[in-house]
């Protein structure tokens, strides 16, 4: 009788479902590994609840931060979110070397579904709750500022779209703590993760997780699609808008095409799971080939989501540091849109070996090479830029030399990969993990470090610690050459993905040159955090209140560092593609608006916060079959959108006469600073006024 | 273009309403894509089902479980809905008094409960039958696409009590006739499905 009771309260938890519990009866190095994770969670959690309580931050917090529908805000809020995760991932990534590189011919430390956890976690992590913050928390902040719009379109959904995305990232780490995550890969291919043979909550874990950052980004990629078709200033045509918005807006439209079917396969999967329907199952007619089809309808077009960001902050760097015009625009326009088009007709060929004819293969296989051409257009349009430019090696422009380098190199693997007949001999081995680290290092992090150290002094007023940054440069890329380079070799000898010990004797020179990689890669992770406790440590040496640190092109920087909340004074109005720039030359910039007006802005709202929050706990009641919990979260999520669309009062206006005061402030700023020229914008003289030249 | 050429044709929104007609033009636009959103998904689970079709496991077929009676009523319950929802938009556009609206959108109601409700008694037939999801894949595919139109419909006539219930609160201000507006676009949408899954699911099955 009690025990009906505990297991209606409860769901299927039981005590053995912490690890502390299972560390205390079998201790071993593995389960106390699994334990020291889940400390750590715990300890970070209430270290944090310490301080915020110590510094009373508990309410600004709430009141500055978590609630506010600004999207600089909502965009920072993104960015850390994503260095948490990556801080957690990569650690993981580095106990998967050491495991590899001492698991040969014994069985190393880590148990083997410990190891199949730990690739779970990595790869879901690395995607859904570091790739995607991310690189929707750069959009966030830096795309309405370069079309001159004081907001995304819709304000409240961009806190909601952050709530799931956390209130799922959260999920996650409780997943440390409370049970065990799922064994099935970051794909989580059916029927494996059925029922018959994955029965615990790990696939559980995965899918309700997935399906919250997923909704999020739906919802994310519909924002910024909206914002940028309805919300740009005036002048500003599409074929005026900088590369980064063009390349934001191919990646918002693959949003809302390719989520969609990510979340259908991970609910159709869900019902297989909790109402024993038989859409992937091995018997009654069960297909796991529809799986497949679903998630790499989604996964393939999430390759561009991840990397056409990326290529819209290298074109912005590259040109600003080449202190030239992007060269070939246009063609620069076409070759992305070119590719969110191709993204959507390659997907089988990561299932080349699962089945259909080889017609149907070569099909796919010649549409993947196809994808190559817009993409080295792309990188001949970068060079170009460079070519007689004046070119300056600060942090974002070595990122971004060492993206083409590196990310040619992962394209010719690619090649190699898309020709299926070489598939079928390299399929589901290390060369594949090579291919796409080699891919998604340069192509997604090398990009966001890259946004980060160069819009960073826009965001926060001061520039980021320059030598620190070089340091952690180095780093990333030692590391991921020392990391990734063996796994090719290693493939290609037929080592198998996703494998807890080998037994080939002849493996251990590379797996021990991975693993130093992957040292140096986790000290890199190190160094930006160093980096950034520097660069704060001496931010007043380093101000550059002015707003524009690098001779910037775009209306980004024809403001405040960090910008007001209402991010313009006066909506601007543009007659070219570098606005700004063009009018540092003729003398319109830092004009004073001849007129102020109100300015009416969205007023902060817990929503977002309620419906992340509560969405987070109806899926660890799903996750733990707690049905009273799922059912009352559901209930509550509907109800908190009722009862929002009856709140009127949504707008707060910021009066004429304090917008004009901050912007004269900002302008006797502007004209007490001294103009720099470009050799020493690097060092404190940097003020984030720009010598123009004569 | 002057922002009175912006003016969105469904929607009287008067010289001095709180919302601009551009941020009502951007609130509908946000609603169309993710009507297209949401469309992708439906597509999926037609294809899914389309695949699944003979993955009948020697348990109950298309022909013999559906039924072009009930289907046929559902379906003229749906459209006249969609009807009733055209004269309720209509109704807001050129009738400043609620009421009218009001009566369209609650004659709309009772269209959608009377479809979910025939809809209900299908599914109660069919797993009377021993047609239920957990029996084949075609049945699971089945049960994945048509209860999430059903669904969908749900949503829908809450959506319309809210709206019913703002309009009496709020009367039928700019906030209101937008999101009437939007629901008219949620509602016909469904329609639209409705009307795949009467072609695709029903017919084919029946004809086969």
């Amino acid at each position: 009788m009690t025990d009906g009771i505990w297991s209606a309260i409860l769901g299927r938890f039981t005590w053995t479902a912490l690890p502390f519990v299972r560390a205390w009866e079998t201790p071993t190095i593995s389960e106390i590994i699994g334990a020291g994770a889940a400390s750590v969670v715990i300890l970070g959690a209430i270290l944090l609840a310490t301080l915020l309580t110590v510094y009373r931050a508990w309410r600004p917090l709430w009141s500055e931060w978590l609630t506010s529908l600004d999207h600089k805000k909502i965009g920072i809020m993104y960015v850390v979110l994503a260095f948490v995760m990556l801080a957690r991932a990569v650690i993981e990534a580095v106990l998967m070397r050491m495991q590899q590189a001492s698991a040969i011919d014994t069985p190393g430390f880590i148990a083997p579904d410990h190891f199949a956890q730990l690739f779970s976690t990595h790869g879901s992590i690395m995607i859904f709750f570091m790739a995607m913050p991310f690189l929707t928390g750069i959009i966030n902040y830096v795309m309405p500022l370069q079309i001159g719009s004081r907001d995304v379109a819709f304000p409240l959904l961009n806190s909601i779209s952050l709530w799931l995305t956390g209130g799922a990232a959260g999920l996650m780490m409780v997943s440390l703590v409370i049970g065990r995550f799922s064994t099935g890969g970051w794909s989580g291919y059916p029927p494996y993760t059925e029922l018959a043979f994955s029965p615990d909550v790990g696939p559980d874990y995965w899918i309700w997780a997935v399906t919250l950052g997923s909704i999020g980004s739906t919802l994310t990629g519909l924002n910024f699609a909206v914002t940028i078709y309805k919300m740009r200033c005036p002048g500003m045509t599409l074929m005026r808008m900088p590369l980064f918005v063009w390349t934001s807006l191919c990646t918002s439209i693959l949003m809302i095409f390719a989520m969609p079917p990510l979340t259908v396969a991970t609910a159709l999967l869900a019902l297989d799971r909790y109402l024993g329907f038989h859409l992937f199952t091995n018997d009654l007619g069960g297909n796991m080939m529809n799986y497949a089809n679903l998630f790499w309808l989604f996964g393939h077009p999430e390759v561009y989501i991840l990397i056409l960001p990326a290529f819209g902050v290298y074109s912005e760097v590259v040109s600003t540091f080449s202190s030239k015009e992007l060269y070939g625009y246009t063609s620069l326009v076409l070759a992305t849109m070119a590719i969110a088009v191709l993204s959507f007709t390659v997907w089988v060929h990561h299932f080349f070996t699962m089945g259909q004819n080889a017609d149907l293969n070569a099909v796919f296989g010649i549409a993947t090479m196809t994808i190559g051409v817009p993409t080295g257009v792309k990188i001949y349009d970068w060079i170009w830029t460079m070519f007689r430019g004046e070119v300056r090696f600060t942090v974002p422009m070595l990122y971004s030399l060492a993206f083409m380098m590196t990310f040619v190199l992962g394209g010719f693997t690619g090649i190699l990969l898309a020709f299926p007949p070489l598939d079928y001999l390299v399929h589901n081995t290390l060369f594949l993990v090579a291919h796409f680290h080699n891919m998604l290092i340069p192509g997604l992090l090398y990009g966001m470090l890259a946004a980060t150290h160069y819009w960073f002094p826009k965001a926060f007023g001061f520039r980021l610690n320059e030598k620190w940054g070089r340091i952690s440069f180095s780093c990333w890329v030692v590391g991921f050459y020392l990391a990734f380079m063996p796994l090719y070799v290693l493939g290609a000898a037929g080592a198998a993905r996703r494998t807890q010990a080998f037994f080939e004797p002849a493996f251990r020179p590379w797996l021990y040159v991975a693993g130093i990689g992957a040292l140096i890669l986790l000290a890199a992770l190190a160094t930006l955090f160093v980096q950034l406790w520097v660069s704060i440590r001496e931010r007043d040496a380093n101000r550059v209140a002015a707003g524009d640190p690098w001779d910037g092109r775009g209306l980004e920087w024809s403001i405040a560092a960090p910008p007001p909340e209402y991010n313009f004074a006066v909506v601007p109005s543009v007659a070219g593609r570098d606005p700004f720039f063009d009018g540092k030359r003729s003398g319109a910039a830092y004009a004073a608006p001849a007129r102020y007006g109100d300015i009416e802005l969205p007023r902060n709202s817990a929503t977002g916060p309620v419906i992340g929050i509560v969405g987070a706990a109806t899926a660890f009641g799903l996750v733990w079959h707690i049905w009273w919990l799922a059912a009352l979260g559901t209930l509550a999520v509907i109800v908190a959108v009722i009862a929002r669309s009856f709140v009127r009062d949504v707008h707060r206006i910021v009066p004429a006469a304090q917008v004009e005061r901050e912007t004269e402030r900002w302008l006797r700023t502007v004209s007490a600073a001294r103009a720099i020229p470009r050799e020493i914008e690097t060092t404190p003289a940097n003020q984030g006024l720009a010598q123009v030249p004569a | 273009m002057t922002s009175s050429e912006l003016r969105h044709t469904g929607l009287n929104l008067g010289g001095t309403g709180e919302i601009s007609h551009e941020q009502a033009e951007t609130g509908l636009f946000g609603f169309w894509v993710f009507l297209m959103s949401d469309a992708v998904i439906f597509a999926l689970l037609f294809a899914t089902y389309g695949v699944m079709l003979s993955a009948t496991a020697g348990g109950p077929t298309p022909t013999a479980e559906y039924k072009i009676g009930p289907a046929f009523i559902e379906t003229l319950l749906l459209l006249t809905s969609s009807l009733t929802f055209g004269m309720a938009s209509i109704t807001m556009k050129h009738d400043a008094r609620p009421r009218g609206l009001f009566g369209w959108l609650f004659v709309t109601l009772l269209l959608g409960l009377a479809f979910l409700g025939f809809e209900l008694h299908d599914f109660a037939t069919m797993v009377g039958d021993g047609a239920w999801p957990m029996r084949s894949g075609y049945l699971s595919a089945f049960f994945a696409l048509v209860p999430l139109h059903g669904l969908h419909v749900l949503f829908g006539s809450l959506w319309i009590v809210v709206m019913m219930v703002q309009l009496a609160v709020f009367g039928p201000d700019a906030r209101v006739k937008l999101n009437i507006l939007r629901l008219g676009l949620f509602w016909h949408f469904l329609d639209i499905v409705w009307i795949a899954i009467f072609t695709i699911v029903y017919l084919q099955g029946l004809i086969r």
